[in-house]
């Protein structure tokens, strides 16, 4: 295994497009030293970004938007207050990935590039409106993350094209976001089920909502039914039955060591009409 | 693929080694620092027994690579104590019979430690979670609880 | 000393002070069984067959033979075939086919050969350079499947003579015990139930894989480091695998990182010292987390039927159980262990049980803390929790109504000597958490549990030093404070401080033969031995004393680490310490020691009571455990809080294996969560605090009245915890573990 550290992206996506073999890019490592450790894949080549200058940074730039640099941890997005304030789910969801040690090096752009459809930050930055921008050796383009993902462990990058940074939306008015997952215990599983929302309220009327769910489908899926369910209400229960029947009908899972076909289906719901009522809530700029 | 040679700090001592980039900070402090302090219970980031804490961030060493590790300072169990004196969390595992068989408390401890550091008074829900990942299977956790919990209440009395 | 010869009042046993080994294990430096090196070390690796049952057809290892850094590679054939005495049969050739595949590959991991080579990476990729051709076999990985008429045979001829005619040869052993007339007893009965139960296999979940270090010569001379339960018989085993003398090989067991029973046998020791034999060089070999998941002894999953019958005034009036266990490709499922423990708690007119051990394409099942008795507890307790609720009678009362107490005739069989079940049952009615309200959603359980506990071969050995302090030496690995009570114990014979007093684990060559750490029994056991010793230096010193004072030896008494003359018409002379007599024992008769090896057989049952509270969510199946209470009987808590450590662990495991932990194989009967990821042992966000109430009802067969403390803890958590959630489901749950998904499935059947 070749082992690169370069100082820019254009470095780092040269060098892919040069390898061969199996090309790995190492940010927080939490996927990829557990695939080395256990042989599942030993990469030919491996490039560390975490040299780069700035992408450890989170940013709040002038429109009020974000960017996140691809090597800032969980940790260091879960202690930026201001952050936290805007998108608490998109952080949150972040956060609940593994231990507090996994916090200490894992990113929102590995979470992304590992492909897995129960990644937790993928469903809350999709609801969120989250796009990346991806580097390659023909320049950059700014990809909506619901396009990255193409499949258990597969993304839309090509062959020298890496991820150089995340861009969250500005928050803007009486907008809430928040993202619940189920896992057997309390901390430390993979999402059975998870569930973003990302709405915006006139008065008490919802406008604007993303609905998003992971561990359901081969890919995370943004699901526009859900959306329409609450669009137009006030989350009353009819629109929170609508949410959950709409939620239950988008999934395509699949019975594994986690959970049955059945229990996905009906938790999505479940967890869909909880976290509508929690980012309601915040857009009401309650706390929840 | 020839190794690397890193050169990085390890409580507060400056140390070197050459590693194979597959090798992780964990394999390099156990079997090129002789530092065994840190445990390997699954290479997978899902036990703690191996946490140490890099640039003062708590992370498990299984889950980076030891060239990662240039530059960096690091801080392992053996560190914890200052020369003779034992660290209160360390003094207060003792004495409350927070281990069992032991395997597991390197881990813990510097993950409390850098619990304290970060929030003095925790409260037994934020303790639980903050030491989530750090498996302990003989405790049933309710000792080591209770010994994080009281020592941060004796060190917030000390200061 | 007679052993009804027993103390009451005490000076150091009951204290709490800290552990001896306490600063080595909060500083790094207690060394475990991967933490040394030798000079010139080679790392091992272990290749496994991917496949659940295999024909082993041709092993090609030409290529990593050839491999410059590879310095061995050993298979089946670098084995004992002819061996020592007693020769290689029974459990010593399981051992053997379990640690290195024969002619067959019988489970998803199984050993097929090994490297040693100059680093671990280069081991791990010459693995990959090693060619085994398979022929796949037919596989079974459920016990009821793996019984039944149509079922892949494991291996024929593996059965012995207890299992009764035209049964599947994977039966490989039967156990029928039992007393009066079950027929009778339903017939008198207000209400019969019967009901089927199931559990999954959990791993023990040690956190320390299993790790060694080897070194073995052609002259037949070896060292072995190891991390076991017992290194004595790692000693034996390794011997017989490897053909040569038992004395030959010197085991040192490191400090030991959790084994629960599944380090009490060999893995990958006797494959390091074959590495090392070929080599001719130290070997370590390590293993990762899942080839002790995939490799090293879960416990038995178990399929069991139950019916037992009730008077209205809550009278047991007859319980059967047939009680299935599957454990893997060997003989040795507790089935028996699982039938004997079911009905123990209850003093019962008739009773009948029946337990079968079956052999399946999963790994040999290891001890797990009480090895067979939770799965059965489960079953029965769930069944004696549905009677009470259609009767509607206290749990607690209907328990202590039908409580085994001294002089019952258990119902595997003999009849109990003074026991503290009533006890514990009468401690948990009057704890506040029986009474304690419960919040809408909640559901209160309770239930018994019983274990036998074990004495086993034990020498421990003692010696004096000039200045006073003593050096005890035992043959028990201190799993969870051990050193403690040992300590504390030696210490109340010999009346010297307990810091005074160095526990050293001793190595094979130092000590006689002790049995492994397990069955409860090394507070007992060793402890028993240690009290023993430390009274057989205390004769010796009391000779010096006599002989000093020039009195007769019976003239002269032990009290408070003193030789004191025993009346008054013994002489009167000044107390003489302990220290005064050691100072000179070169010259008045050579040094002091105390020793003693035995087969201690009076280790007394024990019997646990523990009450738990949980909540349940309706939308999801998710449960909390959101209070615990564990109530049990120690004889004599020697070092309390250990004691309560024991009681919190075996409750916390009980929790895992209740609520998540499973061996889950898929249809190509390969193991699917062999990692910590997917096997979920309880984190410390998942528990609440775990209450302990410390009974003590002294066991007339130790001289401080101890009884094993390790293992009844994890019997009744599996049924307390399915009666708890069947109450806050309303919903009765028949098979472990009450994943959420399967509680959600069956909120959703019962509408």
């Amino acid at each position: 295994m070749d082992y690169h550290s370069p100082a820019s992206f254009a470095e780092a996506s040269a060098l892919a497009a040069n390898a061969t073999g199996t090309t790995r890019f190492l940010a927080g490592g939490t996927d990829v030293l557990v695939q080395l450790r256990s042989d599942l894949v030993t990469p030919n080549t491996l490039i560390d970004i975490k040299k780069i200058n700035g992408v450890q940074d989170i940013t709040r730039n002038a429109d009020g938007s974000w960017t996140i640099g691809v090597a800032a941890t969980g940790a260091e997005m879960s202690e930026h207050a201001e952050l936290v304030r805007d998108w608490p789910g998109v952080v949150e969801a972040m956060d609940l990935i593994g231990s507090t040690q996994v916090q200490g090096r894992a990113t929102l752009t590995g979470n992304l590039c590992n492909g897995s459809p129960a990644a937790d930050s993928v469903p809350a930055m999709v609801a969120a409106g989250v796009t990346v921008t991806v580097t390659g050796p023909d320049g950059s383009r700014e990809v909506a993350v619901e396009d990255i993902p193409t499949g258990p462990g597969r993304t839309a990058l090509n062959k020298g094209e890496l991820i150089s940074a995340v861009n969250i939306p500005a928050r803007g008015a009486n907008g809430g976001d928040a993202y619940l997952r189920f896992i057997p215990r309390t901390e430390m599983d993979i999402a059975v089920v998870g569930v973003g929302v990302n709405l915006r309220l006139e008065g008490d009327t919802i406008t604007e909502a993303r609905v998003s769910l992971g561990a359901v489908a081969p890919t995370v899926l943004l699901v526009e039914d859900c959306a329409k369910a609450i669009i137009g209400s006030t989350l009353d229960e009819a629109a929170l039955d609508a949410l959950a029947a709409a939620a239950s009908a988008a999934c395509n899972p699949i019975d594994d060591k986690r959970g049955t076909i059945a229990f996905r289906t009906e938790v999505s719901g479940v967890l869909a009409t909880r976290a509508a009522k929690i980012a309601y809530a915040r857009a009401k700029g309650e706390q929840a | 693929m020839s190794k690397f040679h890193v050169s990085t700090t390890v409580n507060g001592d400056t140390v070197e080694y050459l590693c194979d980039p597959r090798e992780t900070l964990l394999d390099c402090l156990r079997d090129k620092l002789n530092l065994t302090g840190a445990k390997e219970g699954c290479g997978t980031g899902d036990c703690g027994a191996c946490s140490v804490t890099v640039d003062g961030r708590l992370v498990c060493s299984c889950l980076m690579l030891g060239v990662e590790a240039d530059g960096k300072q690091i801080e392992t169990v053996e560190g914890i104590a200052e020369g003779d004196v034992l660290h209160p969390l360390q003094q207060k595992f003792i004495e409350h019979a927070a281990l069992q068989c032991g395997i597991c408390t390197p881990g813990i401890l510097v993950a409390a430690k850098s619990l304290l550091e970060k929030n003095p008074n925790p409260t037994e829900e934020e303790t639980r979670y903050w030491l989530a990942g750090n498996l302990c299977r003989c405790t049933g956790y309710d000792k080591i609880i209770r010994a994080v919990m009281e020592t941060a209440a004796e060190l917030r009395e000390a200061s | 000393m007679a052993l009804d010869d027993r103390k009451s009042g005490f000076t150091f046993v009951g204290t709490r002070p800290n552990r001896p080994d306490g600063l080595d294990k909060v500083t790094g430096r207690a060394k475990f069984g991967a933490d040394i090196s030798a000079p010139g070390m080679l790392f091992g690796a272990v290749l496994r067959s991917p496949h659940a049952h295999a024909r082993i057809v041709k092993i090609d290892a030409s290529k990593a033979e050839a491999h410059k850094d590879v310095k061995a590679v050993v298979t089946r054939a670098d084995f004992a075939d002819v061996l020592f005495k007693p020769g290689l049969e029974g459990e010593f050739w399981n051992v053997l086919e379990n640690v290195m595949a024969g002619e067959k590959a019988l489970y998803d991991g199984h050993a097929v050969a090994a490297i040693a080579a100059t680093s671990a990476l280069a081991a791990r990729d010459a693995l990959k350079l090693i060619e085994v051709e398979y022929e796949v076999l037919p596989h079974v990985t459920d016990v009821d499947k793996a019984m039944a008429t149509d079922a892949p045979v494991i291996r024929e001829g593996a059965a012995d003579y207890s299992v009764p005619e035209g049964m599947h040869p994977n039966v490989v052993r039967y156990h029928d015990s039992g007393h009066g007339d079950v027929e009778a007893g339903f017939a008198e009965a207000d209400l019969v139930i019967e009901d089927s139960f199931v559990t999954e296999a959990t791993h023990q979940g040690y956190i320390e894989p299993h790790a060694c270090l080897a070194m073995l010569g052609n002259d037949g001379k070896g060292e072995l480091w190891c991390t076991t339960q017992g290194h004595w018989i790692a000693q034996k085993t390794c011997a017989a695998l490897l053909g040569i003398e038992t004395s030959q090989l010197r085991v040192t067991a490191s400090e030991i990182g959790g084994g629960f029973g599944g380090k009490t046998t060999v893995f990958i020791e006797p494959v390091a010292l074959a590495l090392s034999r070929k080599a001719n060089r130290p070997v370590k070999l390590v293993m990762t987390r899942s080839e002790v998941f995939r490799a090293t002894g879960p416990t038995s999953s178990a399929s069991m039927d139950i019916k037992i019958g009730m008077k209205k005034d809550g009278t047991i009036t007859a319980a059967q159980g047939v009680f299935r266990l599957q454990g893997g490709a060997f003989p040795g499922a507790p089935g028996d262990m699982t039938a004997m423990c079911a009905f123990a708690p209850y003093n019962l007119t008739n009773v009948k049980q029946i337990g079968y051990d079956v052999m399946a394409n999963r790994p040999k099942q290891a001890a797990y803390r009480a090895p067979g008795a939770p799965m059965g507890a489960f079953a029965v307790e769930s069944v004696i929790d549905e009677l009470c609720k259609k009767l509607d009678l206290d749990p607690v009362d209907v328990r202590l109504k039908n409580a085994a107490h001294e002089g019952t005739k258990a119902s595997y069989g003999p009849r109990y000597e003074r026991i503290g079940l009533v006890e514990t049952l009468v401690a948990a009615k009057a704890h506040p958490h029986y009474s304690a309200p419960l919040k809408p959603g909640q559901g209160r359980g309770i239930s018994c549990g019983f274990w036998f506990n074990h004495g086993g071969e034990t020498s421990v050995s003692l010696a004096l030093s000039e200045d006073g302090s003593a050096q005890l030496m035992v043959g028990t690995p201190d799993i969870g404070g051990s050193r403690a009570s040992m300590a504390l114990m030696a210490a109340e014979v010999l009346g010297i401080p307990y810091e005074n007093i160095r526990v050293t684990i001793a190595d094979t060559a130092t000590l006689g033969y002790n049995d492994v750490s397990h069955g409860s029994r090394v507070t007992y056991a060793s402890g028993l031995a240690t009290i023993k010793a430390a009274k057989h230096a205390v004769e010796k010193l009391s000779e010096r004393a006599a002989a000093k004072w020039g009195i007769p030896v019976d003239a002269v008494k032990w009290e408070d680490g003193c030789a004191v003359p025993s009346g008054p018409n013994a002489g009167d002379f000044d107390p003489m310490p302990l220290a005064d007599i050691t100072a000179d024992m070169g010259s008045t008769g050579g040094p002091i020691s105390g020793h003693f090896e035995a087969t201690p057989e009076g280790a007394g049952v024990s019997f646990g009571t523990h009450i738990v509270d949980a909540e349940v969510d309706p939308e999801t199946g998710k449960t909390s455990v959101t209070r615990y209470t564990v109530i049990q009987d120690a004889g004599k808590a020697i070092h309390p809080t250990y004691v309560e450590g024991q009681y919190q662990g075996g409750a916390a495991q009980g929790i895992g294996w209740a609520l998540n932990e499973e061996y889950i194989y898929g249809d190509d009967g390969r193991l699917q969560n062999s990692i910590f990821l997917d096997y979920r042992i309880p984190v410390a966000s998942d528990l609440p605090m775990i209450d302990t109430v410390i009974v003590e009802v002294p066991n007339p067969g130790h001289p401080f009245g101890v009884r094993g403390v390790g293992e009844t803890g994890i019997v009744p958590p599996l049924a307390a915890i399915a009666n708890a959630v069947s109450h806050a489901a309303g919903v009765r749950m028949r098979q472990l573990p009450m994943s959420p998904p399967r509680i959600l499935a069956a909120l959703k059947d019962n509408g």
